[in-house]
């Protein structure tokens, strides 16, 4: 054991810091839930492309720094330490980027890697539908090979972004005689494909942040597959994987949240009458060190050759309940002025944006799979606890 | 001793309760959402011609004479309806705080024995700034404001003051911020008198409030068992998951242990306002934990369909959010019946569950 960065890390670290300082705007951008603000963000990863910065663990080859993991890390610290914009790319970059190294071919590595890194292409997930939410095995939507291509018919629902993305992959049921797991495939669709149809969502927030999507025999090269045919489930968990486990929430966004959390409550604490508040902060703070500790142990496993289980539903329950308990203190620290909304006379901006990180960080156990799946998963497979 | 309801109670609040069952609803509170004053004008009178605007006025001042006990259960319907118009806060603050200063000899008693009736038949319209406020829910649909300057009660006409409205993340509520400049005619009460009013207002305030949250809770509760029930996964209703069981037991756990201390809260500020702290305290933190607990369990049932527009419970929810906070966080309220636990000779221990309201009596 180690605890300290070498000497090229603090190097590396210094690097990053320098090139975000000189580049990161300095007015926030808008919501990437409006037109205009998710133009804004592609901006910037154009912008963080042209330092190579897009997704730094990827191979010099597809627009990366062919960083490891602890870089990675290091990276997202500095990244969040500055306020730095959300991903508009996250889908793409943290979930189907690391899957597509894993299961693509050479030829679609060129094809959607480079794109996905160099910020003109923004991806969206589209694997909820209806009638498959927590139970994804029900997947009805259909993608029928003939020929070249598949024809796809059917509705996804949920996609964040899918709204102004470019593109989406899905699983599809390739093969309508099987059932369940099987038979299902991993397939991208360009959006504006003749016959897609996406009808925005609006959230809790009011903004169209995901939508639902209908295909229409929407025709697509077989190229556009990856991995084999019936093969999406098992591509489909390992994807989940990235999201649940390391990659969606890396701790640093969780760390600078407590921080500007603690930085709150110096500033209101002599109005505190609320001694579980006190409470709520340093859990909130140790959390966020907890969630770090764990992660830079996994990174260190991962790079000596170990892998990740059924803890990454551990992380998802973790990360996701944390955010929450942040975000629902802030929210009594703002007491009576905690119910303003973002631009209104009387809204500071650091009111505002705690109200939409309070609404968000609602969904957190529900989205990338919910955390009572996250403990069914964890009491069977990790703890070996009879199944029903 | 009797915990109970009378019969009356019960019919009043079933008649109150269907009316606002039909009228308010999601669809006629999303259309509030789009219209300039937020409020539904035809409801407003069917709610005055059952006489709610007047219930705790005295029958002598036009009023129907009747308890805060009386009242509560409407409270809690209005919570269960998330009705926007701000009845609550009329009927069980503002109202009665000109009912207790037409009660005193001080000058401003005789100019709120005159508007009293008025008030009581749904003529003018007040509505009530304090302290612990920073924002005056409706101002700008009020005739009258009834505000504090330092402990005095003034009363001004809202076109007096001047109003910004600020966006409140339930779109149903309105909320102002208010500058004004206090007169000597503006005054109502001063002095010692006037400091017992706005603590009577705040417990008038905080107990409404409380019963609120535990109307919006219920509801929640409700709505979500339905929709455990009507959601299929894994080829069975999500209800059937022990893990969704529990998340919806546990809400109902909350409210079954707010609910007696909202109706207790009730009671003690009728019998005793200015000594129901520790009673309207409990009730308002009891409630409060169960509404939040009801929003984010009732959400995590509705998954992804929880986090949406179009699902009715963000009205619900929103509500809580911001009720949660008024009248007194949450903090203050835990601060309050900490001190008061504190406070040389407080009567502690088992026989002293109602000892507050029951001091408060021979006390009065
Ligand atoms: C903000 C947000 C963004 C999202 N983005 C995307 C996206 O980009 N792409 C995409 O494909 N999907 C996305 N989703 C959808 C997400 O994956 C689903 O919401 C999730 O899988 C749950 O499905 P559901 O919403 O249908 O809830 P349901 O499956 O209907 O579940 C409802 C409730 O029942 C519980 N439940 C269900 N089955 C069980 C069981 N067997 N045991 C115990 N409890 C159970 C759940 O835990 C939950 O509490 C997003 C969701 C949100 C909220």
């Amino acid at each position: 054991m180690d605890l300290v960065y070498s000497t090229e890390q603090q190097a590396f670290r210094g690097e990053v810091r320098q090139w975000l300082e000189e580049h990161v705007p300095t007015t926030a951008l808008e919501s990437f839930d409006t037109a205009a603000g998710f133009e804004q963000h592609r901006q910037w990863e154009k912008t963080l492309a042209q330092g190579n910065w897009g997704m730094v663990t990827w191979p010099k080859a597809y627009g990366g720094l062919g960083c490891n993991l602890i870089e990675w890390l290091i990276f997202e610290e500095e990244y969040y330490r500055v306020n730095a914009p959300l991903r508009v790319n996250q889908n793409g970059i943290f979930l189907l980027g690391p899957t597509l190294m894993e299961y693509g071919t050479e030829a679609q590595k060129q094809r959607f890697i480079t794109k996905m890194a160099s910020g003109e292409e923004i991806w969206a997930q589209g694997w909820s539908e209806p009638g498959a939410g927590s139970d994804m095995a029900a997947i009805q939507s259909k993608a029928i090979r003939d020929g070249d291509e598949y024809v796809i018919n059917g509705q996804k629902i949920w996609s964040t972004r899918a709204v102004f993305a470019d593109w989406i992959f899905c699983i599809f049921r390739t093969d309508p005689d099987a059932s369940r797991h099987a038979g299902l495939s991993f397939i991208f669709v360009p959006l504006n494909a003749p016959g897609v149809t996406v009808r925005p969502i609006r959230q809790l927030n009011g903004l169209p942040g995901f939508a639902e999507i209908f295909f229409d025999n929407v025709r697509v090269p077989v190229f556009n597959r990856l991995g084999e045919e019936g093969e999406g489930w098992k591509i489909a968990m390992s994807t989940a994987g990235f999201e649940r486990g390391l990659m969606l929430r890396s701790p640093a966004r969780f760390q600078e949240a407590a921080k500007r959390l603690v930085a709150l409550y110096r500033k209101k604490r002599n109005d505190i009458l609320d001694l579980s508040v006190e409470d709520a902060v340093v859990r909130c703070y140790m959390d966020a060190q907890a969630y770090a500790l764990s992660t830079y142990q996994t990174a260190s496993r991962l790079m000596s050759g170990g892998n990740i289980g059924a803890e990454s539903s551990c992380n998802k329950i973790f990360w996701s309940e944390l955010d929450m308990q942040i975000h629902a203190t802030a929210m009594n620290l703002l007491g009576s002025k905690a119910e303003l909304e973002p631009g209104c006379d009387d809204a500071a901006a650091e009111l505002g944006a705690w109200l939409d990180g309070f609404l968000f960080s609602l969904s957190g156990p529900i989205y990338a799979g919910t955390n009572e799946i996250q403990r069914n998963i964890i009491a069977e497979r990790m703890l070996g606890m009879p199944k029903k | 001793m009797d915990f109970n309801f009378t019969e009356e109670q019960l019919a009043f609040r079933d008649g109150v309760a269907d009316i606002l069952r039909d009228e308010v609803t999601p669809a006629t509170i999303r259309r509030r959402w789009d219209s300039d004053t937020g409020l539904d004008a035809g409801l407003s009178h069917r709610l005055i011609d059952f006489g709610l605007p007047a219930m705790l006025v005295p029958e002598d001042m036009g009023g129907l004479g009747l308890s805060e006990v009386d009242f509560i259960l409407l409270a809690q319907a209005c919570g269960s309806v998330a009705l926007p118009e701000p009845l609550v806060d009329e009927a069980l603050v503002a109202t009665p705080l000109l009912v207790e200063i037409a009660n005193t000899t001080m000058t401003g008693g005789e100019r709120a024995r005159a508007l009293l009736p008025e008030v009581a038949n749904g003529t003018t319209r007040v509505a009530i700034g304090h302290w612990i406020n920073p924002y005056i829910n409706f101002a700008d649909s009020a005739d009258l404001l009834l505000l504090a300057h330092g402990d005095e009660v003034h009363l001004i006409a809202a076109s007096d003051a001047q109003l910004v409205s600020q966006r409140s993340l339930d779109p149903s509520r309105r909320l102002s911020k208010i500058t004004w400049q206090p007169s000597q005619a503006s005054r109502l009460a001063d002095g010692p008198v006037a400091a017992t009013l706005w603590r009577c207002a705040l417990n008038r305030g905080a107990l409404g409030i409380a019963a609120q949250l535990l109307g919006l809770a219920e509801a929640m509760l409700q709505q979500t068992v339905q929709y455990s029930i009507d959601r299929q996964q894994f080829g069975r209703s999500i209800g059937a998951n022990q893990a969704v069981k529990h998340l919806l037991a546990d809400c109902a756990v909350k409210i079954e242990f707010a609910k007696p201390a909202v109706y207790r809260a009730a009671y003690t500020v009728s019998v005793a306002p200015a000594r129901a702290d520790f009673a309207v305290s409990h009730a308002k933190v009891a409630a409060g934990q169960a509404a939040l607990l009801c929003a984010k369990n009732c959400m995590q049932v509705h998954g992804a369909m929880g986090y949406t527009w179009e699902c009715d419970l963000q009205i619900w929810m929103k509500r809580s959010w911001a009720l949660d906070k008024n009248w007194g966080d949450a903090g203050f309220h835990k601060n309050r019946i900490h001190e008061w636990l504190l406070r040389p000779g407080a009567l502690l221990g088992a026989d002293q569950t109602f000892g507050n309201a029951h001091l408060a009596v021979v006390a009065e």
